[in-house]
């Protein structure tokens, strides 16, 4: 231990006199955190509407101004041409194109059913599903505003939603966790991983090699400082989180620490074997990207609902540590959800951690032989 | 002419003698689609729901089964009261809850209306504003069907909604993911492998030797970034390929357009890796630079996940300087929707436009460092 200590003052040393890499590990996450927390969110408001009225009458204006003052919709265009809608589609100019056709406040009035047409541009799957919904449930409004002579007959079923853990549905509070998650990840990935092979490039390997210390107190004392440092930042985030996004905190903050650390030391561990692995510091950058970056923005359910993966693809999950974390997180600050509901997530960091740790010293001890 | 053969051939030798850096840009860019592919779906199918029976009738049993029977859930458990469902929220196992009240089927047998309630796990907000429209939608076509079998004459008047969605009618998001992935992939490939290497160079000692060979700036340049750039464009094929015939993306405009229009990408992204080397002294400050400047605000701020107009305004201005913003439009518009260069030469003149600006500053601030 005491030698694992001194190989971790060596290491904090040398971090310390990098300033660059030292304030990036610190300062950079916050910033991003900031920076994405306001910018990323699904909630879909705004949609550029264009339309094409071709009846003009009171009735028409009526299902358009539905569209408007729904807040969902913005009038982009009024056009007068099919090919003009399309051109606007094309140009991401418009969204959607509301189409209503000619004599609609006749058919309407005579009691007859008008078909309006929605034309709604498909590119991103997401918001089109979205923007469907609110086109669909706004002309279900204006259908019976425009036509006051229908026998309106109330459901017989009706559906009360009511939304637990983020009522409001705000998609911040989804994101931000997520985002915590990943900056985490990446930052603690990032700095471990060209920590040996900087030595090996260096040749100062060499005389790690000849200093009497065991590979696994060697593993450990290079952790350490950067643990540290990881957990400070990771710290700042999650206040700053709470302060500025208004994530709430249900749960205890024993259990939260608990959780982060487990899933710091398992990140720094990766980032440790990638860097056994490696040759060159080019190549150690290159797989902590593939390693770090895209499995957490995509396979940790971050952004992705894993539950609509192919079963491979969710079967693949299982190795993704941002994955039990994100579990964890949400479920301490969102839902309140204690150590004993979560000790299954928590578990899998705890194997996780210490297979990356391990694998590490192992390969490294092979190194020295 | 000859001396930057030379230059480019010695920069492939440098590139064989690491074999790994063949993984690193063939087969990760193909394990990174596959990826994104098969896992960057947006689409909410199999909404596992947990339903509180209170009231235990025929009638009850029968809207379960509707829910049963959709494909956008699966029931997973039947419990009796509305606190039975708590568990199944709190620990992410089901993500709605369907509250059925007692008395029930009676209300309903007797024509008086009645609410059903849907509890919904607000944590993963996307998905369940999506699953709860689901549900929205499936009892309110349930409740048509029994006002249609009371009154079976004739459909009330109004207004009939007919939605059609262009560009990708069976809204597969995988179809919106894809050419924004060739589009990272060049990003991740070139950026990064192009600032390391000049930055090696400067870390091993071995630029100062390249600066006392007759070759010219110009020649410097351009050998040491043409071997990146070749690698870039056999990954377009390769990806293009996959996009079209694995993942069935369609293709709908030019692949001659879209292949011209990748060079100009990849010269921005060549540049960008060249301006990083020139303000980095260790590939470690490249590395960390690349990734944390310019990766990261690209991928979350160029609309290839988070739609720009959803952005506050101020970071909408911000996305303007960020290249990656209107090759994912040339992408998109030549894959879906066929455009051509008559919709996109904006894009492609900001583009160029970009990359002729960086290319400049990277050139002026490397001259001034080794001159």
């Amino acid at each position: 231990m005491r030698k694992a200590l001194a190989v971790g003052r060596k290491e904090l040393r040398q971090i310390a006199r990098d300033r660059r890499t030292l304030l990036i590990l610190v300062f950079v996450p916050a910033f991003f955190l900031l920076l994405y927390g306001y910018a990323l969110n699904f909630d879909i408001r705004h949609v550029l509407l264009a339309v094409e009225d071709r009846d003009g009458t009171p009735q028409s204006r009526a299902v358009v101004s539905a569209f408007v003052n729904s807040g969902y919709f913005d009038l982009a265009a009024s056009v007068y041409d099919p090919r003009a809608a399309e051109r606007l589609l094309d140009l991401n100019d418009a969204r959607a194109v509301l189409v209503i056709p000619e004599g609609l406040a006749r058919e309407v009035g005579n009691g007859r059913t008008a078909t309006v047409q929605v034309i709604i541009s498909g590119d991103n799957a997401n918001t089109a599903t979205t923007v469907m919904g609110y086109a669909s449930s706004i002309l279900r409004t204006a259908s019976s505003q425009v036509s006051p002579g229908a026998v309106t007959m109330a459901p017989p079923v009706t559906v009360e939603p009511r939304i637990w853990y983020n009522p409001e549905l705000r998609s911040t509070l989804f994101l931000v966790p997520g985002l915590i998650a990943y900056i985490s990840m990446i930052t603690a990935v990032t700095s471990t991983a060209l920590s040996i092979v900087r030595e090996k490039e260096f040749g100062t390997m060499e005389q790690v090699r000849m200093a009497p210390i065991g590979t696994l107190s060697y593993v450990v004392g290079k952790t350490i400082p950067y643990f540290v440092i990881a957990l400070a930042s990771a710290a700042l985030i999650i206040l700053a989180s709470m302060i500025l996004f208004g994530l709430p905190m249900r749960g205890s903050w024993f259990a939260l620490l608990v959780a982060v650390s487990l899933f710091l030391v398992g990140a720094l561990g990766t980032g440790l074997l990638i860097s056994t692995i490696s040759d060159t510091q080019q190549i150690a950058f290159q797989l902590a990207l593939l390693v770090s970056l895209l499995p957490t923005i995509m396979l940790s359910g971050f952004i992705f609902p894993i539950s609509s993966m192919p079963r491979v693809l969710q079967l693949v999950t299982y190795v993704v540590p941002a994955r039990y974390f994100l579990i964890a997180l949400r479920g301490i600050v969102l839902k309140g959800s204690s150590l004993d509901t979560l000790w299954i997530p928590l578990a899998a960091l705890v194997i996780y951690a210490a297979a990356m740790l391990s694998l590490a010293s192992v390969r490294l001890a092979r190194e020295h032989a | 002419m000859q001396r930057l053969r030379f230059l480019v051939w010695k920069e492939f030798l440098e590139l064989r003698m690491n074999p790994r850096i063949f993984g690193v840009v063939i087969i990760a860019p193909i394990l990174q689609l596959t990826m994104l592919g098969y896992a960057a779906t947006t689409d909410v199918r199999n909404v596992p729901i947990v339903v509180a029976d209170g009231d235990r009738s025929a009638a009850s049993r029968d809207l379960i089964a509707h829910f049963d029977a959709s494909a956008n859930f699966t029931v997973i458990d039947t419990v009796t009261t509305v606190s039975d469902v708590e568990p199944y929220l709190e620990r992410g196992r089901a993500w709605l809850a369907l509250a059925i009240p007692a008395g029930y089927g009676r209300e309903l047998d007797a024509h008086r209306p009645v609410t059903v309630q849907v509890i919904a796990d607000g944590t993963d907000s996307n998905s369940t504003t999506v699953a709860l429209g689901y549900s929205t939608s499936l009892v309110g076509g349930y409740a048509q069907d029994l006002i249609a079998a009371q009154m079976p004459h004739g459909t009330p008047a109004g207004i009939d909604a007919r939605i059609r969605v262009w560009f990708n009618p069976q809204l597969e998001s995988r179809h919106f993911m894809i050419p924004g992935v060739l589009a990272l992939i060049l990003l991740v490939v070139t950026a990064n492998l192009a600032s390391m290497a000049v930055v090696r160079e400067r870390e091993l000692g071995t630029l100062e030797q390249l600066n006392v060979t007759p070759l010219r700036r110009w020649e410097l340049i351009v050998g040491k970034l043409l071997p990146y750039g070749v690698i870039a464009l056999i990954d377009v094929l390769l990806v293009v390929a996959v996009a079209v015939f694995w993942f069935e993306v369609p293709l709908r405009g030019s692949l001659l357009l879209l292949f011209a229009m990748s060079i100009i990408y990849v010269v921005c992204t060549l540049s960008l890796g060249l301006f990083i080397s020139s303000i980095s002294d260790t590939q470690q400050q490249a590395m960390m630079t690349a990734t944390f400047f310019f990766l990261m605000p690209m991928i979350y701020l160029s609309g290839f996940i988070f739609p720009i107009e959803n952005m506050p305004r101020a970071i909408q201005l911000v996305t303007y300087l960020i290249p990656l913003r209107y090759f994912l439009v040339i992408v998109r518009g030549i894959f879906l929707k066929g455009i051509g260069l008559d919709l996109l030469w904006p894009q492609a003149l900001a583009l160029a436009s970009w990359g002729a600006v960086v290319l400049g500053l990277a050139v002026l601030r490397s001259q001034k460092r080794v001159g």
